[in-house]
């Protein structure tokens, strides 16, 4: 999922100055599941909003709703029919999401509520890993299920680094080092002539680095006549 | 954790060069002598004054064969090791330019590269680098287009294949950089360091500096796999050594730096130097710490030599760059050969 935070409320006010009546909007897919911009989140910070602009004396009204999911132009269509009363539309959505609102009714301020981190998953309760950074040309198949350009911050292709320590990675001590644990299932699954192998460098054109991003797929593309 | 690792016997060496024929530097051809190898290091400034240079280079005249000039050494913006380099060049000391993956992608480095050889420096050492977090530019984005063992491979291809990363020739031939790399023996998972050391040799290094050794028995342990997988026989292995200051030094260096082991024993012979010394007396204590330390970087230098499969020592001041010159005099390393 995409895991994100909600930025500090001191942030999101100076993001609203100026403004009499927003609209909160949450989203019902990742960032429900990780507690940043659900109906109960958007509930919890509307409320601060209302509380605490109205002790400084410059009360905001703001109203809340959450959509299914943000990024799908079915579900904020909608939207459209209110928002004119708003000032802007605050985004309890992941990046994907202030985009999407923003794309879907141009000329309205859309503000995002949320700090977007990572793709990742829950480790424990409470606790989110990043897992992906969507390079776009997956080798988990020869790293034994761990992603080195996720994980390892030096992004290593070809075993630990010299700083790798009882598994503990030296850049931070609360942190595995990946490629410990890539060794290991590398041996388990049998992949020990991978893990001797110099891995090439990596061709990063297919990672934000080729430019921006995007797939057509012919197949399941609409015939001209009924986009129109 | 236990794992079991397969064994592994080095491929013969098939499509390299002997070592002098790969490069025409001095520590190539005291590599290729079988003399043992001697080098120091040089840490460039923050800022843009030659004189510290100079007067580090200096205190290394006749003590090594070559000199590492650090790059960007624990993500601290210093003078360019490349710059700082020729300055250790005009001081008649070869250096040994180090370059990390943190700071430049492939393009940058390739091109620096051929630039750096086009001006006369013949030595690389090829690493990952520090994370920048631990530096004095934390918000700064870093590179890692390429790892340490693909930049390896890269350097090799455009010397013996004269080719670019990207495939295409290079006109007129490659840079002929005589190619190192860093090895821990102590980091985890230590039953994989050796691989580590055979995969640096398979990448294309011709040489490896080591961490900093003072744990003499598992540097043992490490280098008879070296040597029986048939590694030592295609990389130099130049091992890391460097004068404790103090006890306070030896208990930082075992307890606080990720990757280094010092045993007991020695941090109980820096403590004892400075027994029936008043504490009060902090510049005798200092010289009695000192003495001791350049004498157990002595003794450790003798036992190393004597180690199958070690080709040198890298002599670290650790900013006392003066402890090198008596040090390497102490371990009978002086003078050093003129091949």
């Amino acid at each position: 999922m995409i895991v994100a935070e909600q930025k500090p409320l001191d942030e999101i006010k100076t993001m609203l100055e100026g403004c009499k009546k927003v609209l909160a909007v949450g989203c019902g897919t990742c960032v429900t599941v990780c507690f940043a911009g659900g109906r109960r989140e958007v509930g919890i910070l509307s409320a601060s909003l209302r509380m605490s602009t109205d002790l400084d004396g410059e009360a905001i009204a703001v109203e809340e709703t959450t959509v299914q999911r943000q990024c799908e132009e079915e579900y904020i269509a909608p939207l459209e029919a209110d928002l004119e009363e708003y000032d802007a539309v605050l985004s309890l959505g992941c990046g994907v999401g202030v985009q999407s609102l923003a794309r879907q009714f141009p000329g309205k301020r859309i503000l995002p509520a949320l700090n977007t981190k990572f793709m990742g998953f829950p480790s424990e309760h409470g606790v989110w890993e990043e897992r992906c950074q969507g390079c776009g040309n997956c080798v988990l198949h020869i790293t034994g299920g761990v992603c080195p350009v996720s994980r390892c911050p030096k992004q290593l292709f070809n075993g630990p680094c010299g700083g790798s320590q009882d598994g503990i990675c030296e850049v931070d001590p609360g942190t595995e080092c990946a490629w410990h644990t890539i060794c290991t299932n590398q041996l388990e699954l049998g992949l020990f002539e991978e893990m001797m192998k110099v891995q090439p460098a990596k061709d990063w054109s297919t990672s934000r680095d080729g430019g921006h991003r995007r797939i057509v797929r012919e197949d399941i593309r609409l015939p001209e006549i009924e986009k129109a | 954790m236990n794992m079991h690792y397969p064994a592994f016997r080095m491929p013969e060496n098939t499509d390299t060069p002997p070592i002098a024929e790969r490069c025409d530097s001095k520590l190539a051809r005291v590599l290729a002598s079988g003399e043992f190898a001697v080098t120091g290091e040089v840490g460039p400034p923050k800022g843009c004054t030659t004189e510290p240079v100079r007067t580090k280079a200096r205190l290394l005249t006749d003590c090594v064969d070559a000199a590492n000039v650090t790059d960007n050494q624990t993500a601290v913006v210093r003078m360019s090791s490349i710059a700082a380099g020729l300055i250790v060049l005009e001081e008649g000391i070869e250096p040994i330019i180090q370059m990390t993956c943190r700071d430049r992608n492939r393009l940058a480095m390739q091109s620096d590269l051929l630039g750096a050889y086009a001006l006369g420096i013949k030595n690389l050492l090829c690493l990952s680098g520090d994370h920048q977090s631990g530096g004095n530019h934390p918000g700064a984005k870093n590179v890692h287009d390429i790892d340490s063992m693909q930049f390896l491979r890269m350097m090799k291809e455009m010397r013996d294949e004269n080719i670019f990363q990207c495939g295409e020739e290079i006109k007129g031939g490659g840079p002929r950089f005589l190619l190192g790399g860093a090895a821990n023996p102590f980091a985890d998972p230590a039953q994989w360091r050796p691989y580590r050391l055979a995969k640096k040799a398979l990448a294309g290094a011709d040489f490896v500096q080591t961490q900093l050794v003072y744990d003499l028995p598992k540097f043992r342990e490490y280098m008879k796999r070296v040597v029986d997988m048939g590694v030592a026989e295609q990389i130099k292995v130049i091992v890391g050594v460097g004068p404790l200051k103090s006890t306070g030094m030896a208990k930082y260096m075992r307890d606080r730096v990720p990757g280094m082991s010092v045993p007991d024993p020695l941090v109980e012979r820096m403590d004892g130097a400075v027994a029936g010394i008043d504490k009060g007396k902090k510049a005798d204590r200092s010289t009695a710490w000192r003495n001791e330390g350049i004498k157990i970087c002595i003794e450790q230098i003798q036992e190393i030599r004597a180690i199958d499969g070690v080709a040198g020592v890298h002599i670290m001041g650790i900013e006392w760059e003066e402890a090198i010159r008596p040090i390497a005099e102490g371990a009978g390393l002086l003078p050093r050969p003129i091949i």
